[in-house]
């Protein structure tokens, strides 16, 4: 495969995670995980809690990501992550505290549309961890 | 005229505070290098989201969301307050207050109805006195610093309130960080979202659809909004502790030369008087 590459940031409201080259970027899209590479179509979609997946040089770096939103056109992936953490800081613990916040959201939920995301947030998250 | 142990005493006592407002100064120093470095990790979101936000509200088509096109009143406004807790900063949270009260004045003096809320101790004192009856809420900043989770029920509540109809215009005023020495106190425009129409060139395909993205996009843009404030204060607030603390560092040292030339002074002055006592008694034998 001709190795041109696609620039990719990963974006969190407190920080800049990851400003890289990849080869190809898997990201947790609310219709489904989608693979992007160079030359993609301009696309914004947005994601729900799961994996990105990084494939740069062989490597293959993970990412925990907790919902937001990305930007890509043919040459730029830009994620807009609620909260991003890279799956070598990730663990269980942190994962089960994540569960068990958006379930106390979705208890606490005043109205059907945001119990309803809150629900979403716990399926997603529980999915997640199976695969964990 | 004070005797030399009370210009001792006092003298001492400028001494301490010297040393209190050195340390605050070198403390403010480093929290400052750390405040701006978390203002700059905060701005990449920012402006990734401002130009998907200006992209979608160009292409978008049908009826704008409310938080994007307003109620399309300007009568009922909510200005939000962002000061520090902690004073000890020069003019910082002055500043802002000052704004703060130009601005809701103009709105009271046009006919408006004005709602305050508040974020930071400094601006809830200050304001309460003169405009007490229309907070709805008041928030402190906390030891931790600014961060998204305490950020996120401030957002919320603000959400809330508009989505249930109780303002048409919410804006929140701020200090922006432009450098160490110059914090501008700013007045930005929350809700309805202000577009950079600018920015839109580009077409997107859209994934569910351009409605359910800005019905997502829009609350964060509203909590990124005001954490950005936020840090944006954090940092001028240090800077601005900074200068300060250092002026009086430098006040405090003029104070102890003045005072330490009087107590020589006084000094010599006492001992030429006794001086002249023993020799005109010893002349007068």
């Amino acid at each position: 495969m001709a190795a041109e590459k696609i620039a990719f940031d990963l974006v969190s409201p407190e920080k800049l995670l990851l400003s890289a080259k990849a080869d190809m970027v898997t990201i947790p899209g609310t219709e489904g995980y989608m693979g992007v590479m160079a030359g993609h179509a301009a696309t914004v979609t947005t994601l729900r809690a799961g994996m990105i997946d990084v494939q740069a040089d062989g490597r293959d770096d993970r990412y925990f990501i907790r919902g937001g939103f990305a930007e890509i056109n043919a040459s730029k992936i830009t994620v807009l992550a609620d909260e991003a953490i890279p799956m070598t800081e990730m663990d269980l613990a942190v994962l089960d505290q994540r569960i068990s916040d958006a379930q106390e959201d979705e208890m606490a939920a005043q109205t059907d549309a945001a119990r309803q995301k809150a629900a979403q947030l716990v399926d997603d998250l529980k999915l997640v961890r199976a695969a964990f | 005229m004070a005797t030399v142990k009370e210009m001792r005493t006092r003298i001492g006592s400028v001494k301490s505070t010297q040393k209190i407002t050195k340390a605050l100064q070198m403390v403010a120093a480093a929290k400052l290098r750390r405040a701006q470095q978390a203002a700059d990790a905060a701005r990449p979101y920012a402006q990734q989201m401002a130009s998907i936000i200006a992209n979608l509200a160009t292409g978008v088509s049908g009826e704008a969301p409310l938080l994007l096109g307003g109620t399309g009143s300007d009568q009922r406004h909510l200005v939000i307050v962002a000061t520090s807790d902690r004073g000890l900063a020069g003019a910082f949270n002055g500043s802002i207050v000052r704004a703060a009260r130009v601005k809701i004045q103009a709105l009271i003096d046009a006919g408006k109805d004005v709602k305050i809320l508040t974020i930071g101790r400094k601006g809830r004192d200050q304001l309460r006195r003169q405009y007490g009856s229309r907070f709805i809420e008041s928030y402190e900043l906390g030891l931790k610093g600014p961060n998204l989770a305490l950020v996120k029920p401030m957002a919320q509540q603000v959400l809330d309130l508009y989505a249930a109809g109780e303002f048409d215009i919410v804006s929140l005023i701020y200090s922006r960080f432009r450098s160490v020495v110059t914090q501008v106190p700013t007045v930005k425009q929350l809700i309805p979202a202000q577009v950079d129409a600018a920015g839109a060139a580009a077409l997107y395909d859209y994934e569910p659809d351009e409605e359910a993205i800005l019905e997502a996009l829009l609350p964060q843009n509203v909590s990124v909004q005001i954490l950005s404030a936020l840090l944006e204060n954090q940092a001028g607030f240090f800077a601005s502790q900074m200068a300060a603390m250092d002026n009086a560092t430098r006040n405090a040292g003029d104070m102890i030369k003045a005072l330490t030339i009087q107590m020589n002074r006084t000094r010599q002055a006492k001992i030429t008087t006794e001086l002249i006592e023993i020799i005109a008694g010893a002349a007068a034998v």
